[in-house]
């Protein structure tokens, strides 16, 4: 009973949990690898899940703080840092290539994580702003300021890089 | 400033407010009263348009992405499967992992050690006890070949493992924590060769010693636990050592430290830090 109910329930809501997920980790199979886990968690905790609550920012939750803990033991550890990351700081002509399109997804990669989420939460998986309060653990006034600066910091970082390259052209 | 019912030019426009117009999530009278505002402020009109176009292009970039048809292995049948395997292995493995750990924390040795070493060697014994961890858990489920070579043969085996090895191997003798020997396997360790032996108790948990050589000549511990598996692992004269099992922390101290004596860690080698 409850298995197939888990079943329904989550399977819609998979295609926005990989989309949130890649678009943290920039790696297609990395991202599945993290909803795969949000989505044992989420089975693994079935039962405690709040029936009132909505089951899509419970899961947005759980990826969130999956990936956030990867993230930390992996600094911890000293491993490599995905090439996304990696990649810009080296080659600055990839990396003003890649923003002077208008690549609003590659921009996003130069933001802390929290910035990246409120924008991908609310920007484009649409959760109100009070779920995305409850998924980062802020109050709403906080949400809506860390959004404001997180576009801010956003236009400045498409700005610069478009900058960058005219200067180099000329 | 004035009172309450100073007519309303403007409730002014928060940035709050503006948000919400970025977002699309202001209807009648808040939103008709923002874009007045914006007519009026053109900079900021600007500049909110701008945010409504990126936000725009990244839900165009991220599109595709949500269209794709998921993979099998997100569907959920599959992954409560892949949950209820990975379970049954885990709580096998947490039991190896433990014993490592406690061969270095019951002696005194242990915290001086721990601290100097772990910055120098960390990455030796990192790699010593991971591989170890691996081990175990792909053999420690075996049940119709969790050894190579059982414990009838137990002379051959340890000659046939040490000429690999290229170190004089003995089994350390655990029957006083009521492990007995099962035998043993050789294992790929990078180029060269690792082996594994394993042990079982009454009750049927199995505990697993791996050897393998490996860089550095320091007597350097680390303590590593996934779950409830722990693994304790040093390198002492170019080998590594790891310890792995189920068990609590009290539970496997003292059976890494008889493994370490066993390898002869003492006599030969404990130099008091």
């Amino acid at each position: 009973m409850a298995r197939d109910d888990a079943g329904a329930l989550l399977e819609p809501l998979i295609p926005a949990l990989r989309r949130y997920a890649y678009s943290l980790v920039r790696d297609h199979s990395a991202a599945d690898d993290l909803v795969q886990d949000t989505l044992e968690r989420a089975l693994s905790r079935w039962f405690l899940r709040r029936t009132d609550g909505d089951l899509r920012a419970w899961l947005f939750t759980i990826l969130r703080n999956l990936y956030i803990s990867a993230y930390r033991r992996r600094r911890r550890h000293g491993t490599e840092v995905a090439i996304d990351d990696a990649a810009p700081i080296g080659t600055p002509a990839r990396q003003e290539a890649a923003l002077e399109a208008q690549d609003v997804l590659s921009a996003l990669a130069y933001l802390p994580e929290e910035q990246k989420s409120l924008l991908l939460l609310i920007g484009v998986e649409d959760l109100s702003y009070a779920d995305a309060a409850r998924i980062l653990d802020l109050p709403m006034g906080t949400v809506m300021s860390r959004l404001s600066r997180a576009r801010q910091r956003l236009r400045s970082i498409l700005e610069t890089g478009r900058t960058t390259l005219l200067r180099r052209v000329k | 400033m004035t009172g309450n019912d100073a007519p309303a030019p403007a409730l002014p426009i928060g940035e709050e407010e503006l948000q919400a117009f970025v977002d699309d999530r202001l209807a009648g009278p808040r939103r008709a009263a923002v874009e007045a505002y914006l007519a009026d402020h053109p900079e900021i009109a600007g500049r909110v348009a701008l945010e409504r176009r990126q936000r725009a292009t990244l839900r165009g970039q991220l599109e595709r992405k949500f269209a794709e048809p998921v993979p099998p292995r997100l569907r959920i049948a599959n992954v409560q499967a892949a949950r209820r395997a990975r379970w049954s292995r885990r709580g096998r493995a947490a039991a190896a992992a433990l014993v490592i750990f406690a061969i270095g924390a019951g002696s005194g040795w242990f915290a001086s050690r721990l601290q100097p070493l772990q910055t120098a060697t960390a990455p030796a014994t990192t790699t010593v006890a991971q591989s170890a961890v691996a081990a175990y858990r792909t053999f420690v489920v075996e049940v119709a070949h969790p050894v190579e070579v059982g414990v009838a043969q137990e002379a051959h085996l340890l000659q046939w493992l040490s000429k690999r090895l290229g170190r004089k191997l003995a089994a350390p003798d655990l029957s006083a924590f009521g492990y007995r020997l099962m035998g043993g396997r050789l294992l790929p360790a990078g180029s060269a060769a690792a082996a594994q032996l394993m042990y079982e108790d009454a009750s049927g948990k199995r505990l697993t010693v791996y050897v393998r050589a490996a860089d550095g000549t320091e007597t350097a511990f680390r303590f590593q636990q996934e779950g409830d598996a722990a693994t304790f692992a040093w390198i002492d004269q170019g080998f590594g050592f790891a310890v792995t099992a189920t068990a609590g922390r009290d539970e496997l101290l003292p059976i890494a430290e008889a493994v370490y004596r066993g390898f002869g860690g003492v006599e030969g080698g404990v130099r008091k830090g």
